[in-house]
């Protein structure tokens, strides 16, 4: 409805008398329809029976009828809580947008977590819609009424909402919101102080610095100290906003006291969520306060007992390294969180291991070639040795990263062996990923080294028992030949590719053709021509009917490389004959190549 | 004044079946979950051994048996006191000796209890209650196995359980002890106590829960103060297992003990104990580990009903709303436990609700996944609710005949088809005029639907041309509108 927004009313209104042909009984039937997916249905297109009853009688007829009979299905509640936020022009523009405030307000105190969220997300969305008058009049008190809801629900749906009018309205409401949102804060119900705490940063930043420092962070302590712990770790989200905000000589006795002890809960669930947030922390706080207290807080979670804890602090290491003030970043590094890092290269954990594998190359840019080749290559070269394969891939899978400080050479002599052993890795998922990192590593490792070591591995994924390795094999071919060109094509893969053609297991005997229809474009006219397309076409004999049909196949797909000649006296005469086929599958893709190669 | 009931039997452990490896796990080598189970067997984990910074060396004390009354209580204290030093199970052979002492104390801690008597003098309490704290409340680690799948997969055992079973067990003795006085328990055993008791369901490990069952179960039994605050509690923690995280590892057995506290409500029942019926029991159906607690659940919602059957109309229409729409598994439970609630139910009670019940019923026969629509048709082999269908044959005929006939001639499976005929044949035997008249008249519903049908979609297809002209005229009418805006104030652009 938006490219109609902005018509003016009236006219609207005065549209409507014309073709209201239905009346609302029929479509309320429809919106309570005994079958919940035909229920469904027409909630969904509720704006299409709002658009024939017009603006008036949406707001007079429809919407009543919505609010009082709210007890359905929450599938079909949560479509009308979505249909609600776009709803505005439909009742008549912003003038009379409050209209939806009544069943959106019972849609908030809903049980259903998914249906109240888009209550909640479509009241912000219309809140927007209302003026400030009207913002004062309609929504805040809807606001108030949640606010102070018996049952939870309603409380929780209210914390969304506090952000979105306090800008809009008189200091005196906003002294009311202020205070509906610190009851909130220490409410007997867990689910409250959870949602509470999780609006806290989006709260904070629409209040005056004055209140921020007067009223949130009072909120902020007590949250951060909750009984439970899921109102805890939510705090620390919060964190980052309120940090950011406040000038910076605030933040020590505003903040530090409290991010602190986060880092030291005693769950480790709130030490994720520091270690975990922790590139946002560190930029909220500023470089000061991150030399004196992030990085032996950082040191702390890197070592911390639970492993959970310390993957995510690993997965933190190049980033807070990065954004470390650029004098001393060095020296921080070297004599504070390599040690730690080091450590964690022999962890007991491997999702450690492995987290620390996706980022620890990024250090290299960052701490320059002697040191990467002193400090970071013995630590490349353990975890490219690890047991776990997912270790050895997230190094491999990053190798551009040291490539550009000290180059691949220094590592090739490890990498092989680490690549030939995921290579032939029993997971297939496994060999999966190093095959799709081998155009990079060709590149990176050049044609020569590339000839020597890693074709024949490129070729034995060729005759892989898995498909989907198969499939990935033939594509890795076509952008190896795409990096070294037709020439190397013809002179190493193509010969081994077309002697496929002979083997007795008919599944290596297409992998010719899937190779075939890859290769063809990128090695160009001549070798397919004189190469390929002999072999494909004396494979239209073949005893196996999906062979055959995969010769058709691959004959549309090569058609468009070879030459007018080629089409009309080779190609032609053996679609002909395939398309007279016994099996239909056969024929039926022989037809088609037919038709698209226009050889009809 | 409520009592709490004596627990129901627990219900028999989950057997471990055996496990082979599927001839396919060769081909791809990927493991499935019954290979990650074998690998989990023996997985421990414990969180218990944190917080401590300098270990401290145990010796051991004397016995208590060869302790002169005078200074019993004193070497208890001294004993409770050594109990409260943890160590490092991660670590099997760390500190033998010391774990070894703290064992020996705490056996005779628990031995002391339950053989001498007064023992439990009050400065005890604080004593006792410290060490429990100390040695049980901790944040559980995490999962081992993110996707942790209780009826799967093997649970992760806590690794300090030799001393924490010892620790559990002390402290049910002492609260079983005859000496106990809840007067001066309650100082110690406070809410804060119970919340972190509460908390601890949680644990992967099921002996670690089935000890907080029956402990909880005699908090709650001693310690009337701290009642409406468990329930409370137990409140929170499920509804934020429904609504929030679907994780909580001791759904079962708060749900037993529940069972227990809801056969000593007192009549009428309170609205704070029918809320939790209709907003917490309720949508815990709606969990996807049901399976888990729904014996435990089912029983809770019985409960209520031979309490109150005024809520009967509640439970089945909460049933019905929350009723599985895709897992067939979930469908089945929910038509067993349909069949208890029909077993207590009043006959007053079931003609409020046999409409929607019934159309469900219809809607679960008609089911393609035959185990579905087997378990909808054995209510006919009931014969309480035979006899009330019988009673209410008029309106439950009607409701369920199209269904039968049509699934009659058409599902795959014979069981099914053989047992429609024999529902068809008692509802022919019921009231025959009845069922005749349904007979000549069925094809007519058939035609009459249809018609429906056809209506329906005419009416959308008129109100989507509808929308579409209403569109157009808006779109040209604001286009008209934003040229004449434009020519008024040609700056005023953006």
């Amino acid at each position: 409805f938006h490219p109609a927004a902005g018509p003016s009313e009236p006219k609207m209104a005065g549209a409507d008398g014309d073709d209201s042909l239905y009346p609302i009984a029929v479509l309320i039937d429809e919106l309570r329809n005994e079958d919940v997916q035909l229920r469904l249905n027409s909630i969904k297109k509720l704006s299409t029976i709002a658009l024939a009853l017009g603006v008036e009688r949406t707001r007079t007829e429809l919407l009543p009828f919505l609010t009082d009979t709210i007890y359905d299905e929450d599938e079909v509640l949560l479509a009308l809580a979505e249909q609600l936020g776009n709803f505005t022009m439909l009742v008549g523009g912003p003038e009379y947008v409050h209209c939806l405030l009544p069943p959106l307000e019972s849609l908030a105190t809903v049980e259903e977590t998914v249906v109240r969220d888009k209550a909640v997300e479509s009241l912000r969305k219309i809140s927007q819609e209302h003026s400030p008058v009207d913002l004062e009049v309609h929504f805040e008190p809807l606001v108030k009424r949640l606010a102070s809801g018996d049952w939870f629900t309603s409380r929780t749906s209210a914390c969304g909402l506090f952000s979105v009018c306090y800008p809009r309205v008189s200091s005196t409401v906003k002294a009311e919101i202020r205070q509906h949102f610190r009851t909130l804060c220490s409410d007997d119900t867990p689910m409250v102080r959870r949602a509470a705490a999780s609006k806290l940063g989006e709260f904070a930043k629409v209040l005056e610095l004055d209140y921020v420092k007067s009223d949130i962070i009072p909120l902020f302590t007590a949250l951060a100290s909750d009984e439970q712990d899921s109102v805890r770790l939510l705090a620390v989200e919060a964190c980052v906003s309120i940090a950011t905000l406040l000038p910076q000589e605030d933040l020590e006795t505003l903040v530090m006291p409290t991010l602190r002890q986060a880092a030291e809960d005693k769950s480790w669930r709130v030490r994720y969520m520091v270690a975990d947030k922790f590139s946002e922390l560190q930029k909220a706080v500023g470089p000061e306060i991150t030399k004196n207290d992030l990085v032996p807080a950082f040191q702390n979670l890197l070592k911390d007992c639970e492993a959970e804890v310390r993957a995510a602090a690993a997965n933190k290491v190049k980033e807070f390294c990065e954004n470390l003030p650029e004098d001393g970043r060095e020296t921080i590094i070297m004599t504070h969180i390599l040690p730690c890092v080091k450590e964690l290269v022999s962890d007991t954990n491997q999702h450690v291991k492995s987290a620390l594998a996706s980022v620890i190359m990024g250090l290299s840019t960052i701490l320059g070639k002697d040191n990467t080749i002193e400090h970071l290559l013995p630590l490349f070269l353990a975890q490219l040795k690890d047991e776990c394969p997912e270790v050895r891939l997230n190094i491999i899978s990053n190798l551009d990263c040291v490539n550009e400080v000290i180059g691949i050479r220094q590592l090739s002599q490890s990498l092989l062996p680490a690549i030939v052993e995921l290579a032939e890795d029993a997971k297939w998922r496994v060999r999966l990923a190093i095959i799709e990192y081998m155009p990079l590593l060709a590149g990176q490792l050049g044609v020569e080294f590339f000839d020597e070591k890693l074709n024949s591995l490129c070729m034995a994924w060729l005759v892989d028992h898995v498909y989907a390795i198969r499939e990935a094999a033939t594509c890795n071919l076509m952008k190896l030949v795409e990096k070294f060109g037709a020439e190397w094509a013809q002179n190493t893969i193509v010969p081994k590719v077309l002697g496929m053609a002979n083997d007795p297991n008919y599944l290596h005997r297409m992998t010719t053709l899937f190779c075939i229809n890859a290769l063809s474009e990128a090695c160009g006219q001549e070798i397919t021509t004189k190469h390929m397309l002999p072999v494909v076409l004396k494979m239209s004999n073949d005893q196996v009917a999906n062979v055959r049909f995969n010769v058709a196949k691959c004959l549309q797909k090569i058609g468009p490389v070879l030459d007018n000649n080629a089409l009309q006296t080779e190609v032609k005469p053996v679609l002909e004959k395939l398309a007279a086929d016994q099996d239909m599958d056969v024929k039926y893709f022989a037809q088609e190549a037919i038709s698209v190669l226009a050889l009809a | 004044m409520e009592t709490p009931a004596k627990l129901p039997p627990s219900s028999p452990s989950s057997p471990t079946a055996g496990f082979s490896v599927p001839s396919a796990e060769k081909v791809d080598g990927f493991p499935r979950r019954s290979m990650r189970r074998a690998r989990q067997r023996r997985s421990h984990s414990s969180s218990q051994f944190r917080y401590q910074s300098s270990q401290v060396e145990l010796t051991a004390l004397p016995l208590l048996k060869d302790t002169p009354v005078a200074e019993l209580h004193d070497l208890f204290c001294k004993k409770l006191q050594q109990c409260c030093v943890l160590f490092d199970f991660l670590d099997c052979v760390a500190d033998l000796k010391g774990k070894e002492i703290k064992r020996a104390a705490l056996n005779e801690l628990v031995e002391s209890l339950a053989t001498s008597r007064g023992v439990l003098i009050e400065p005890i309490y604080p004593e006792i209650i410290k060490m429990i704290s100390v040695n049980i409340f901790r944040t559980l680690p995490p999962s081992e196995n993110p996707e942790f799948d209780p009826e799967e997969d093997e649970p992760t055992l806590e690794a300090s359980w030799p001393h924490l079973q010892l620790v559990y067990e002390f402290f049910l003795r002492f609260l079983e002890s005859a000496d106990f006085q809840p007067s001066m328990a309650k100082r110690y055993v406070d809410q804060k106590f119970v919340l972190q008791l509460l908390e601890l369901f949680d644990s992967e490990d099921p002996r670690e829960r089935e000890y907080l069952k029956t402990i909880l179960h005699r908090v709650y039994g001693k310690l009337l103060g701290l009642r409406a605050y468990i329930r409370k509690q137990i409140n929170n923690i499920f509804l934020r297992f429904i609504y929030e995280t679907e994780h909580f590892n001791g759904v079962a057995e708060l749900l037993e003990i529940l069972g227990s506290i809801i056969n000593g409500f007192a009549l009428p029942l309170k609205s704070e104990h029918k809320q939790f019926l209709v907003r917490v029991l309720i949508p815990l159906h709606t969990a996807k580990s049901l399976s888990v607690f729904h014996a435990q659940l089912a029983y809770c919602v019985v409960q209520f009903m031979e309490k109150d059957a005024t809520v009967t109309e509640y439970i089945i229409r909460g049933l019905l709303k929350f009723w599985p729409k895709t897992c067939t598994q979930k469908e089945v439970m929910f038509l067993g436990e349909i069949e208890e609630i029909l077993d207590v139910i009043e006959p007053s009670q079931f003609v409020r609700v046999q409409d929607s019940l019934f159309k469900q019923i219809a809607a679960c026969i008609s089911s393609p996944h035959f185990q579905v629509a087997e378990r909808a048709l054995y209510f006919w082999n009931n014969e309480y609710i035979l006899s009330l269908i019988e009673e209410n044959c008029h309106v439950i005929l009607p409701l369920v005949f199209g269904t039968l006939y049509r699934v009659s001639k058409e599902h795959w499976n014979q069981t099914i088809v053989s047992l429609i005929y024999n529902v068809l044949k008692t509802f022919m035997e019921m009231n025959s005029k009845l069922f005749d008249d349904l007979t000549a008249s069925y094809k007519l519903e058939k035609q009459k639907e249809l018609k429906r049908e056809r209506e329906r979609l005419e009416l959308w297809r008129g109100l989507e041309e509808q929308q579409q002209r209403r569109l157009q005229s808006l779109g040209e009418a604001s286009r008209n509108q934003k040229n004449l805006q434009d020519r008024e104030s040609p700056a005023s652009q953006f």
